[in-house]
């Protein structure tokens, strides 16, 4: 038993824990090649640290020396295992010849850009991509990823097990991709940042934490790799995020943008994502992202709903519509249309696109159409739109809005 | 975290081996545990005597019942509990994927050990309020 270590040296290893060792992870997969041998080496490491340090107090350079660790445990444990399989035998002396190169500062970086962009390969599954980021990149436990997306940590685990045998099956590469193929995997990548981030946006307990990492991952992305389309979607949740604590009442009832108290609105995430926004907007390489976080800037540049810029924001859809045509796009467009040129107008449209398939069977096209109804004194055709909205709508606190604006109309 | 892993394994597979296999296979698997033990994994374990030693106890008509044997039949019997201490969920799998014993057939349950540390508060506070 390795005496037992003083308390403050503990605290000071969960510190590093939390800080460091989303770097020293991805180091260690650049030097093995291989995530599980990796995130193995890394625990011992730190258990050495903690069994060493209690002796010899904490090293000048605490991350190379996890680093080095960690190689040496995993060529211990090559060797370990080369007594039954000869391969590991042979890569444990590769591993041990050049075990002596030290990596210089700026390549770690490069290490975290590799990782994310392994976790977020287009050939892994979109559940499993977004699994593998936060437990790989951010540092999450299968058990706090389980509870945010509200599954038993038995089947997270096995979304990981799945997608790491993917990895290693395909020989899905530890690099970031070469300049031609960047665009496309980047897109890739900020997919998954921003999944994560919505599935943190409508969930009500869970929902800041998922939120907070998206963010982080955008700002751990834009120190990495600072592209306008990088820029956009951080300076997009930011500005959706500076939200949340006036979209829903204490007791988490959903409150709409029109009726929101905006002076409940976080002023520096607004500032930091409009500057973000229009870095990304001046840089004219920009895209989707970025557009939506230029949309979404109009309403937090507004003082009240009223005063809103409707032609300005029916303007930006416009240009969404021609890069990233989508059903949901043309919704939003015409719910602005409705703002700027009349409800009538607005519900030419969203009937329109209702006749189609896509959205026939997606709660908000009802809820939207319900409201203009509303707005137009339709009423009964307001009911039976909200009434369909209901059965589709699948998060409690949307289900208990349209429940409320139902016994309104009643 | 804590996990407990329960190995089971079926004795007739065991029987069939020699004894020079049967020496490999515990020197593999002891060996493993060193190798826990020494990075902090092991946080306790014992091994089990054979289910014919066992037996069951539980409440029947009022009062407590005992009877011979284990509590489930299967093929398999539990053969040892392993206490690991793991980051997560999928670092536990990693580490008892490499356990030695389960290439030699043996199966491991891995359960999360459970926090009643609320609950056991909750509880003491009961107690203390109705005394």
């Amino acid at each position: 038993m390795p005496p037992k270590a003083p308390e403050d040296l503990c605290r000071t290893i969960e510190t590093l824990y939390r800080s460091e060792s989303g770097r020293i992870l991805a180091t260690l997969v650049r030097l093995l090649g291989d995530l599980d041998l990796a995130e193995e080496a890394m625990h011992e490491a730190f258990a050495a640290a903690l069994e060493t340090w209690s002796q010899t107090g904490l090293p000048d350079k605490p991350r190379p020396w996890l680093i080095s660790a960690g190689r040496f445990k995993a060529i211990d444990g090559m060797r370990r295992r080369g007594r039954f399989v000869a391969a590991q035998s042979a890569q444990a002396l590769q591993l041990e010849a050049r075990v002596n190169e030290a990596p210089p500062e700026e390549e770690l970086e490069d290490d975290r850009l590799r990782l994310i962009f392994t976790c977020c390969h287009p050939a892994l599954p979109s559940e499993g991509q977004v699994a593998l980021t936060l437990r790989e990149v951010c540092g999450l436990t299968t058990e706090e990823i389980a509870r945010a997306f509200l599954v038993t940590p038995a089947t997270l685990a096995q979304r990981i097990v799945r997608v790491k045998a993917v990895i290693r099956d395909q020989a899905i590469p530890y690099q970031v991709p070469v300049s031609q193929e960047l665009s496309a995997r980047l897109g890739a990548v900020l997919q998954v940042v921003y999944l994560v981030f919505n599935a943190g946006y409508s969930a009500e307990a869970t929902g800041a934490g998922l939120s907070r990492e998206a963010i982080r991952l955008g700002r751990l992305l834009l120190d990495l790799l600072p592209e306008p389309e990088v820029m956009g979607l951080l300076g997009l949740m930011l500005l959706q995020e500076s939200r949340r604590a006036a979209r829903s009442t204490a007791e988490g009832e959903l409150i709409l943008l029109d009726r929101q108290d905006r002076s409940l609105w976080n002023r520096e995430q607004i500032a930091e994502g409009i500057a973000l926004t229009e870095s990304a907007l001046r840089s004219r390489r920009f895209g989707a992202y970025t557009l939506q976080a230029a949309i979404a800037a109009v309403h937090a540049e507004t003082s009240s709903a009223a005063s809103t810029d409707w032609r300005q924001i029916t303007l930006l859809y416009d240009r969404l519509m021609r890069i990233q045509p989508s059903p949901v796009v043309e919704l939003n467009r015409a719910v602005a249309i409705a703002m700027y040129e009349g409800p009538e107008q607005g519900l030419c449209l969203i009937d329109d696109l209702l006749a189609g398939e896509e959205l026939a069977n997606y709660a908000l096209a009802h809820s939207a159409r319900a409201d203009l109804c509303r707005r137009l004194g339709r009423l009964s055709e307001a009911r039976v739109s909200y009434e369909r909205a209901l059965t589709l709508a699948r998060q409690e606190p949307e289900r208990r809005f349209l429940s409320r604006r139902l016994e309104e109309l009643k | 975290m804590k996990y407990i892993c329960l190995g089971y394994y079926d004795p007739a597979k065991h029987a069939d081996m020699t004894e020079d296999e049967r020496n490999a296979m515990f020197d593999e698997c002891f060996e493993y545990d060193d190798h826990l033990r020494a990075n902090g994994h092991f946080s306790g374990g014992e091994a089990l005597q054979p289910r014919e030693t066992a037996l069951t106890l539980y409440w029947k008509n009022g009062k407590v019942a005992i009877t011979d044997g284990p509590y489930t039949e299967t093929k398999e019997q539990l053969g040892g509990i392993l206490v690991l201490e793991a980051h997560d969920m999928n670092h536990a799998i990693q580490l008892m994927s490499q356990h030695p014993a389960v290439k030699y057939g043996s199966i491991f349950e891995i359960r999360p050990a459970a926090d009643l540390n609320d609950m056991m508060k909750a509880s003491e506070q009961r107690r203390k309020n109705t005394a």
